[in-house]
This record gives C-alpha cells, sequence and structure tokens, in this order.
C-alpha cells in the first residue's frame, strides 16, 4: 500500500530543469500571496487582497475589499495560472493541458485559473470552481497542481504593463534587476526577440540599489513624474528585500501603472536560496508540502537529491556529475534512464537503503544500476552497505553494480562471492551494457 | 611546474578541528603536502593532525609562512572564512565547503576584488586541487593520480575522478587536476583555468568536464576557437539526457546567459576544434585522440 502510494506521487511532477542546472543548490518557492505579503511589508505596493479557502470566505472577502471589479487567483506555484483550466477528477486533462498552452479554444464550463468578479456571489462561485480541483497549466503539464486556496484582490484600471525581475548573475557574480516595459508577457519572447528592450542593472550588494540607479530604472519604463518617484522607490525597496531574505529570484509581471499614477505589482514571484533557509525561519515556514514532490522530499531528508524521469533503468550514483553522466551512458548504449539520484559524495548504508527503496517505489524499473566511484570511501566499505541494504529489502529486479576507486578488488570479491543475484560490472561501458540487457530481459 | 600548487606550497586548514577538517587534512599530509598549520576560532595553542592549531588566519600566516588555505569551515561561516584568509594575505584559497548561501559568496567575491584582487580562490563547492606527486589539497582521492602533462579542470567531483582514473589508466598522467565546483558564484572558472593552463610549460594538453548550466563552457570553447588556447583538448558535457522540463523561473534562465543546453555547448566545443566524447566512459581516449592530433 505505502509502496503505491509512493508510486502515484512521484509520477506526480515532471523533471525540473533548474534541479539540473543548480545541482543540489534548489529554490524553495513560495505562492503569490505571500510574496506580496513580503513585498507589501518591504514597501512595494500591491493591490488589497485576502487570501482564503472556501467560497464561503471568497463572498465575505469580496465584501470586506469593497471594490466594484475584483479578480479570483488560484494560488498554485507554477507559472501560466491565466490560461490555466481548472479539472476536477473526471475531467479530461489532456484537453485542458491543450487549452491551457494554447492550442485549442476553452470550452463552456471550464474554469480559468484567474476570473474577473463583479459581485460577491461570483466571488464565491469562482472561488467554488477553483478550490479543491487541480490546475493544470503549461507549466505543470496534464498532472497539474492542487489548488488548496484563492487570492481574492482588488482590481484596477490598468496604463500601463511593466516588468520587474531580479536574479544573481553568474558572469557579473552580483545580483541583476531586469526591467522592461514590454509587461504581461512571456520575458523570455522579449528576450529572444527585443533584448534592446531589457533594461539591465547590475546590483553592488554591499550598496544595495543606489537612488541613481532607481531613477535611472524608472526612466527606462517610460515613468515620469511623481510615478517616476514611486516607480523608483518600489524598485529600491524590491532589491533591499531580495538582499535581505537571500531571494534567488523575483518577478512582478506584470507591475502596473495606474490611472491614478500608483505603481503596483499586480502579481509576485519569488523564489529563496535553500542554503539561506536556516536564517529565514519565517520564509521557510512558508513551505507548501502539497507544491512539493514527496519522493524528492523524502530522499532530501536522507541527504539524496532525487529527480523521476520516464525510463526504466534506475540508477543510484555518487555525485550530482557522475550521476549526470551515468544517465547519459545509459541512454548512449540504448536504454532509458528512470531516475537522477545522487547520494552525495560518500554512500553509508542508510543512504543506499533510502535510495533503493525510492528507486524501487517506482513500478516502471525493471533494473538498479549501482556507479560508485569510491574516492576517500573505500570501495569495500560500499561495497557491504549495498548488501546490507540489499537484505533489507525485496529487491525484485535485477542489480548491476560498478565499483571504482580504492579497494575495488575487495569491493567485488564481496559482492560477486556474497550469494545473491547481484551483477558485478567492471568499468562504465560494461555496466551499461549489463544493465540495459538485463532491463530487456537478457 | 604544474599550476596552483606545488612542493613550494605550504598550506593551512580552516576548520581543521572539525571531523571533515581533520580527516582530510590528514590525508593530505599522508600524501605529502606540506600542511604547516590550521585555524579554528578558539582553539588556538592546541595541535591538531600533528600541526599548530591558530586562532586566527594572520596568526597562522605570521607562525607558519602558509600562501594557501583548504577551508572546511562550515556554510554560515564560510565567506568569512574565505575574506579572512584574503585579508592575512594568503594567495591561494581552496574552499571546499559545499552549501554556502549565494549571497555570501557575492559578498566574499567583490571582497576579495576591492581589496586583494591577486588573490586566487578556487571553489566553494569543489574537491580542490591536485598537483600529482607533489601537492594534494582537497578531498579527491590521491592513488589514482599520476604525474604527467595533461591539465584536468571539471565542475564536478566524482567525475573528475572517474576522467583522472581513465587517463591514469591509459598511462596518462596529469600535471595540475582543478575542480572549480558547481556553484553558481565562484571564483575561478573554466576560462581563468584553461588560461593558467596555456602558459604552463609542463602541461601538454587539456581535459575539460562541463555540465548543463550556465554558458561557462562556451565562454571556454571561445578561447579555444579564437586561439588563445593553443593545446590540444577534450571535453565531456554531463547531463545530455536530463531532459528539458521546467525552467527556474524565466528571470533566471535569461539572466544566466545562453541556453544551458548540452547540444548548444557540444556545437560550440566542437566548432572550436575540441573533440568531445560522446560517452563518459571514452573521456580518457578523447583525450588521447586529441594529443594525437
Amino acid at each position: 500500500m505505502r509502496t503505491r502510494l509512493l508510486a502515484t506521487e512521484l509520477s506526480k511532477k515532471k523533471a525540473d530543469l533548474s534541479q539540473w542546472d543548480t545541482r543540489n543548490r534548489k529554490s524553495m518557492k513560495i505562492h503569490e500571496y505571500q510574496a506580496k505579503e513580503l513585498m507589501r511589508a518591504a514597501g512595494v505596493a500591491t493591490p488589497d487582497g485576502i487570501v482564503v479557502s472556501t467560497p464561503e470566505e471568497a463572498f465575505a472577502a469580496f465584501t470586506k475589499l469593497g471594490a466594484p471589479l475584483q479578480v479570483v487567483k488560484a494560488q498554485v506555484h507554477a507559472g501560466g495560472r491565466g490560461k490555466g483550466i481548472a479539472v476536477g477528477p473526471e475531467d479530461d486533462r489532456k484537453n485542458a493541458l491543450e487549452v491551457a498552452s494554447g492550442r485549442r479554444e476553452r470550452g463552456p464550463g471550464m474554469a480559468k485559473g484567474v476570473q474577473l468578479v463583479k459581485t460577491a456571489e461570483e466571488a464565491r462561485a469562482a472561488a467554488a470552481s477553483l478550490l479543491g480541483k487541480t490546475l493544470v497549466t503549461y507549466q505543470t503539464g496534464e498532472v497539474g497542481s492542487k489548488i488548496n486556496k484563492v487570492l481574492v484582490t482588488v482590481g484596477h484600471d490598468i496604463v500601463k504593463e511593466l516588468y520587474l525581475g531580479l536574479a544573481i548573475d553568474r558572469g557579473l557574480q552580483c545580483p541583476v534587476l531586469m526591467a522592461t516595459t514590454e509587461g504581461g508577457v512571456d520575458i523570455e519572447t522579449v528576450a529572444h526577440e527585443t533584448p534592446e528592450k531589457i533594461h539591465r542593472e547590475a546590483i553592488d550588494i554591499g550598496v544595495g540599489l543606489a537612488d541613481f540607479q532607481g531613477r535611472k530604472v524608472a526612466k527606462a519604463l517610460g515613468l515620469q513624474g511623481k510615478t517616476a518617484a514611486r516607480g523608483a522607490a518600489l524598485v529600491k525597496a524590491l532589491v533591499k528585500l531580495a538582499i535581505e531574505t537571500d531571494a534567488s529570484l523575483i518577478e512582478i509581471n506584470p507591475l502596473i501603472v495606474t490611472e491614478t499614477g500608483e505603481v503596483m505589482a499586480l502579481d509576485g514571484k519569488m523564489n529563496f536560496d535553500d542554503n539561506a533557509l536556516y536564517r529565514h525561519p519565517d520564509i521557510a515556514a512558508m513551505v507548501d508540502v502539497d507544491e512539493e514532490d514527496a519522493a524528492e522530499l523524502r530522499a532530501g531528508k536522507s541527504g539524496l537529491s532525487y529527480v523521476n524521469l520516464d525510463g526504466d533503468i534506475a540508477c543510484l550514483v555518487n555525485g550530482a556529475g557522475l550521476a549526470m553522466s551515468t544517465m547519459d551512458l545509459i541512454k548512449y548504449h540504448g536504454g532509458e534512464p528512470a531516475n537522477f539520484l545522487d547520494v552525495g559524495g560518500g554512500a553509508n548504508k542508510d543512504q543506499v537503503l533510502e535510495g533503493f527503496r525510492i528507486l524501487l517505489a517506482e513500478p516502471r524499473v525493471k533494473a538498479v544500476l549501482v556507479n560508485i566511484f569510491g574516492g576517500i570511501m573505500k570501495c569495500d566499505i560500499i561495497a557491504l552497505a549495498i548488501l546490507a541494504a540489499y537484505d533489507e529489502i525485496d529487491f525484485r529486479v535485477p542489480l548491476v553494480v560498478r565499483l571504482e576507486g580504492t579497494n575495488v578488488e575487495k569491493g567485488m570479491e564481496l559482492l560477486s562471492q556474497s550469494g545473491r543475484p547481484i551483477i558485478v560490472a567492471k568499468g562504465l561501458t560494461d555496466a551499461a551494457q549489463k544493465v540495459v540487457a538485463a532491463a530487456s530481459g537478457h | 611546474m604544474s599550476i596552483l600548487v606545488n612542493k613550494a606550497t605550504r598550506l593551512i586548514c580552516q576548520g581543521i578541528t572539525g571531523k571533515a577538517g581533520e580527516f582530510h587534512s590528514t590525508q593530505c599530509k599522508e600524501y605529502g603536502t606540506n600542511l604547516v598549520g590550521g585555524v579554528t576560532p578558539g582553539r588556538g595553542g592546541q595541535s591538531a593532525v600533528g600541526v599548530p592549531v591558530f586562532d586566527t588566519c594572520v596568526e597562522a600566516v605570521e607562525k607558519t609562512g602558509a600562501n594557501a588555505t583548504m577551508i572546511f569551515v562550515p556554510p554560515p561561516f564560510a565567506a568569512d572564512s574565505i575574506m579572512e584568509a584574503a585579508d592575512a594575505g594568503i594567495e591561494l584559497i581552496i574552499t571546499i565547503t559545499e552549501g554556502i548561501p549565494v549571497v555570501d559568496m557575492v559578498r566574499a567575491v567583490a571582497y576579495l576584488k576591492a581589496h586583494r584582487p591577486n588573490v586566487r580562490l578556487i571553489g566553494p563547492n569543489c574537491p580542490g586541487v591536485i598537483t600529482p606527486g607533489q601537492c594534494k589539497i582537497g578531498i579527491m582521492p590521491g592513488y589514482i593520480h599520476k604525474p604527467g602533462r595533461v591539465g584536468v579542470v571539471s565542475r564536478s567531483g566524482t567525475l573528475t575522478y572517474e576522467a583522472v582514473w581513465q587517463l591514469t589508466s591509459l598511462g596518462i598522467g596529469q600535471s595540475t587536476c582543478v575542480g572549480i565546483g558547481g556553484d553558481p558564484v565562484n571564483g575561478t572558472s573554466f576560462s581563468d583555468v584553461l588560461r593558467m593552463f596555456e602558459a604552463d610549460p609542463d602541461t601538454d594538453a587539456i581535459m575539460m568536464m562541463g555540465e548543463i548550466g550556465g554558458n561557462a563552457e562556451e565562454q571556454a570553447a571561445e578561447l579555444k576557437r579564437t586561439g588563445v588556447i593553443t593545446k590540444p583538448m577534450a571535453a565531456f558535457i554531463a547531463g545530455q539526457t536530463a531532459p528539458p522540463g521546467k525552467r527556474m523561473g524565466h528571470a533566471g534562465a535569461i539572466i544566466s546567459g545562453g541556453s544551458g543546453a548540452a547540444s548548444d555547448k557540444i556545437a560550440a566545443l566542437l566548432e572550436a576544434g575540441i573533440i568531445v566524447a560522446k560517452s563518459p566512459a571514452d573521456m580518457g581516449t578523447s583525450l588521447q585522440q586529441a594529443m594525437r592530433g
């Protein structure tokens, strides 16, 4: 039962490139309403709003906010919510994804992730169409994300839609603020087609955003007079917030200018450096476990880094670079990797055991390859860990082990003379050929 | 001659009294590295791994004449230790610690640029640097290396060991092996190390292991393409089969420059005349091929 549950959870999320790009340096995500709370407290104006988890609360929130036009927004971490479609257990997710990706027209009765409402009754109905459902967007894929909360927020007359983003630039080795007048659209398209429209401002971390830089950014955004001063102040506050909270990414898309000349964050996205969460317990507490991959969370608790993939050959490797290379190796020899699993520089029995449990919970897996380069951690010690872990679980598929490094002969001997049906490989190519053959039943 | 470290290197370890610091200091010393001291605030006057421990880097440098440091200090304090070492006049700072907050590294790198521009920082989150037979600073297993004339540079730990082991098994020795680390903000880039290998009369060829993400590999390829690097090169890019999936957030994807995709990196390397191993099992033989010309 436990295995089945885990398998369902495993298939929930598709792999995320950010995890490859940043290796074990992951970013914690928070919801829009949480990002806006942080922004508001830091002096970045946002529209008034109330986050709710029932339709009745949405009704009350509309009444309390009192504005004639309001917006009900599904709170999930994924982007593309505006075009996203909320689905129930009976609905056709494939079709919903087609609509959410803009490849098909939205049919009658399909609820969008962001809805305009004009009465408290409409707010209640909009919340009812979203809460408890799953939002499918072009970023989530068919699996979607469960909607547990919606944000009811005041609508504003928009004169201009702008964009602000902030991230660490690897080349310049500092935070860089990006601003463009092309708000409300996909920023990657802007970067690709009209890169000259993106203004970049490198930030000296000791200074923060200097006032003159704030004025430059406001100018680049085409703001004038009092609005320019407000924009400059907002940008400065945003940079201060980013540095103080160890934000790895901030996006405001769109940043709007209202008819009265106010500058406001209509949307808000913030990610945080996981390595710095120890000094931000308030932000760490904002984690939404429903949005995290259960198997990845579980792996993380044991110091493992895991990403679920589509293939049938599972692998357990020490080190991120070697783990990625092992996936490449399996593919090169005609197999399909089922996962990325890095057990860290060493590999002790508990880590190997937990790794095996996570790998074998995936029903697709037809063979397992262990590839360990024993450096400081000697191969005979690793072999003993593998054997101990092997004996503690029901190993339902063939296991191929390739060890290299200190005491490799001793380690291989322990494995091949253990009496268990473990296939011992010598070298990377041999290991790949053996595991591909094992997975196809040879 | 090699690069960065040799027989003349006088090493201290910051965090020498911690478990990892003590273990790896011992390993380095056994390899033959000239370990002259350690630093742990509050533990001055004691000794560890058979060398004196000091409270501060300044004192360690005064008493031992250290010119290199290996940092094993826990992540919350590691960036401060980097700045302390630079302030004390240490020229080479090798930071093994994994998990340092990015903002801390931005500060430390900015400090070095402003106050100690001649200091060479390697890492963080790296296996370290070794000149086989002379000096090992870091967590790599010493015995897989063999003195020779191939320079090795990589973003990864165990993948570097794999490549080095393949070279050694083919009878190809290494001049120096440098792990630059996988963090977004670090002290030394591929390009920095390639320039050092180009200038080193004892390095004949270069093996480089890259990864998906960022654009450091493309920059390295550009140096080769434009003739700044003339020595033969082979490379491998890990993560060719990693699925594109969701992005890390639009701003992050744009700001880092380049697509980060393995295919783009490989294309840039090939265009520059660098031999790229198709399988990670072929890293050593690709270098052999590059040397034959």
